[in-house]
């Protein structure tokens, strides 16, 4: 019998991890989390490209979305895939790897290498589950906060993610100020929406509902909720996805068939297309970290953070920031950018904000976008110079 | 060093070097990429159009998709030392509350307007009956976005309700060429095709 087939999916994901030569830090200090809870001590996987200059000023820290990785730009270990902002990341690119640092670290609350709920809670010797504490966009910002100080760097060149990723550089950014030289926020908000969170929420209760769930405790029983988080990521993929996009991707073209079958196949390439999406996404998801990291994003809120003042969050602010927004976004639409576009505004801070015209939807930021390129490119060069950097 | 259109070298010639710029209608950036370059001037930019406003990042400038009459009020006082308007404040919704805007949140406002009491202007409706065109009014009636046309003597009647304190005026001629005239006397009102104002709150 082939011994691959023995192990449980989440322990071929941990080797595959392991095996990819991604770095891990470890440490060995509490983490005091924004809920209270403390993290005895925690792991952050990570992955970087190119070199550190000597001035160690040519770092760029990337922040992945809700289900990416640190595979920001080489083969993904689970998949085999390209990683997600190879267009992006690379040698002579955008994001020029013969002159930039950079790095991508998983989130805590993740499962590909850093701490969350399906690593071993070292209390218990069984995986965290749902024994996990809650964790928050702040809490992943202090977790790679550690990292970015392991490789001895005072300040970031610039802090750059979309969706999710976004929220974390505005928290980098605005915890702290003095060790983010640029910030690029794209298809983003500052807090999320209650259609955001009425979003997730069908999500999360999707895995809940999957009797493979286990109340969290599905690795127990050697089961995993399948189902659940397949549907969970279907959901969420239309938010993704432009009407428009869907609609001149598949239209209401049938799938291998010539009539419709009068019955629950999928019948139409649209169903067969988010049936695959869910499929491939469980293959290297973890469905309690889903629900995890869905939450931490629900309960974004910088306004909040700063007695209800957006404006407070940036206040005094040295940090250059470029907001980008696409026009077809409907998840995190062009508005919630401007908000944060005047909230800047109103201190008087150094912020660029360009809205992509493009039918792509909030997925834009992970495709090739060439006016989105372009200004970013215009950014990153402008930024460079003022740095010293060319 | 970086050409300038006339009008506009005569505004950066307005601003103090090393000073706090916003740009509001800054197009594709020409001004604020001469300031930088030539007075090192902490330049920001305003612009209605994408296009305008992704060919100013691409060039490295801060700029943000916005109008005058929606984003001027998110600013907070005295934030720039130049608050500058060129060509455009006659197609605001708002003017009036677009110049209190701009002398609210930078020390001086440094507007232009063409000048519809501009002879050949005058001459235009009374000789063919049909809206005036000129090299700074080249829509037609129906796409204008010049909806709040004003004379240099509007301008500054304007300036003075507001309480505003004109401390330079230059006249322009078709070239763009500075005249040696009086903004507040009849000639000007004549023979401007444009007036370039710095002004500031009177204390």
């Amino acid at each position: 019998m082939n011994p691959l087939s023995e192990m449980s999916l989440s322990e071929t994901i941990r080797r595959a991890n392991e095996a990819a030569a991604g770095r891990t830090l470890v440490v060995d200090a509490p983490l005091t989390l924004e809920s209270g809870a403390v993290l005895a001590s925690y792991r952050v996987a990570y992955q970087t490209y190119g070199r550190l200059n000597a001035a160690k000023s040519n770092a760029i820290l990337v922040c992945h979305a809700l289900t990416g990785d640190q595979f920001v730009a080489d083969t993904h270990p689970i998949t085999g895939k390209p990683g997600w902002w190879t267009t992006l990341i690379g040698p002579g690119l955008l994001i020029d790897t013969e002159r930039y640092f950079v790095i991508c670290s998983n989130v805590l609350g993740g499962c590909l290498g850093t701490t969350g709920p399906k690593e071993i809670n070292p209390a218990t010797g069984q995986p965290w589950g749902l024994d996990f504490p809650i964790i928050t966009i702040g809490d992943m910002v202090a977790a790679q906060v550690k990292l970015v100080d392991h490789l001895g760097i005072d300040q970031l060149f610039c802090a750059i993610g979309g969706s999710m990723g976004g929220m974390q550089v505005l928290k980098w950014a605005t915890a702290h100020p003095d060790r983010v030289f640029a910030a690029v926020p794209i298809a983003t908000a500052s807090r999320h929406s209650a259609q955001n969170i009425a979003f997730h929420e069908v999500g999360r209760q999707a895995i809940m509902a999957d009797p493979d769930w286990c109340g969290g405790s599905y690795f127990l029983e050697d089961k995993r909720p399948e189902r659940g988080l397949a549907v969970a990521r279907m959901a969420a993929h239309i938010t993704y996805l432009s009407e428009v996009a869907l609609h001149r991707k598949f239209g209401r073209n049938l799938q291998d068939r010539k009539a419709i079958s009068y019955g629950f196949e999928a019948d139409f390439q649209v169903e067969s297309y988010l049936r695959h999406q869910g499929a491939s996404f469980v293959e290297r998801f973890d469905a309690n970290s889903y629900l995890y990291i869905t939450r931490a994003t629900d309960y974004f809120d910088l306004a909040a953070e700063h007695g209800g003042q957006l404006a407070e969050a940036f206040r005094g602010t040295p940090v250059r920031y470029c907001v980008i927004s696409f026009t077809s976004d409907w998840l995190y639409p062009t508005s919630e950018s401007r908000v944060i576009v005047h909230a800047l505004n109103a201190v008087a801070g150094n912020v660029s904000f360009v809205e992509i015209e493009t039918d792509a939807g909030h997925d834009a930021f992970l495709l090739d976008e060439p006016e989105f390129f372009a200004t970013l490119k215009g950014f990153i060069e402008g930024c460079a110079r003022h740095r010293g950097l060319i | 060093m970086t050409t300038l259109r006339r009008d506009l070298r005569l505004i950066a010639d307005m601003v103090a070097p090393g000073s706090r710029v916003l740009d509001i209608g800054c197009a594709d950036g020409a001004l604020l990429a001469y300031l930088a370059a030539e007075k090192n001037v902490d330049g920001r930019g305003m612009e209605l159009s994408q296009a305008g406003v992704n060919a100013c990042v691409r060039s490295g400038l801060s700029v943000i998709q916005g109008d005058a009459d929606n984003d001027l009020p998110t600013y907070p006082a005295g934030a720039f030392d130049y608050a500058i308007l060129s060509q455009t404040l006659q197609a605001t919704r708002q003017p009036r509350q677009v110049l209190e805007s701009l002398t609210r949140i930078a020390r001086h406002a440094i507007v232009s307007v063409p000048n519809f009491g501009y002879w050949r202007v005058r001459l235009g409706l009374l000789a063919t009956g049909r809206m005036p065109h000129s090299s700074l009014l080249a829509h037609s009636w129906y796409d204008t976005p010049n909806i709040h046309l004003c004379t240099i003597r509007d301008f500054l009647g304007l300036a003075t309700d507001l309480g505003l304190v004109v401390e330079q005026a230059q006249m322009l001629d078709r070239d763009g060429q500075p005249w040696r005239v009086r903004a507040d006397g009849r000639a000007a009102n004549w023979l401007a095709e444009q007036g370039v104002f710095l002004l500031r709150r009177a204390n």
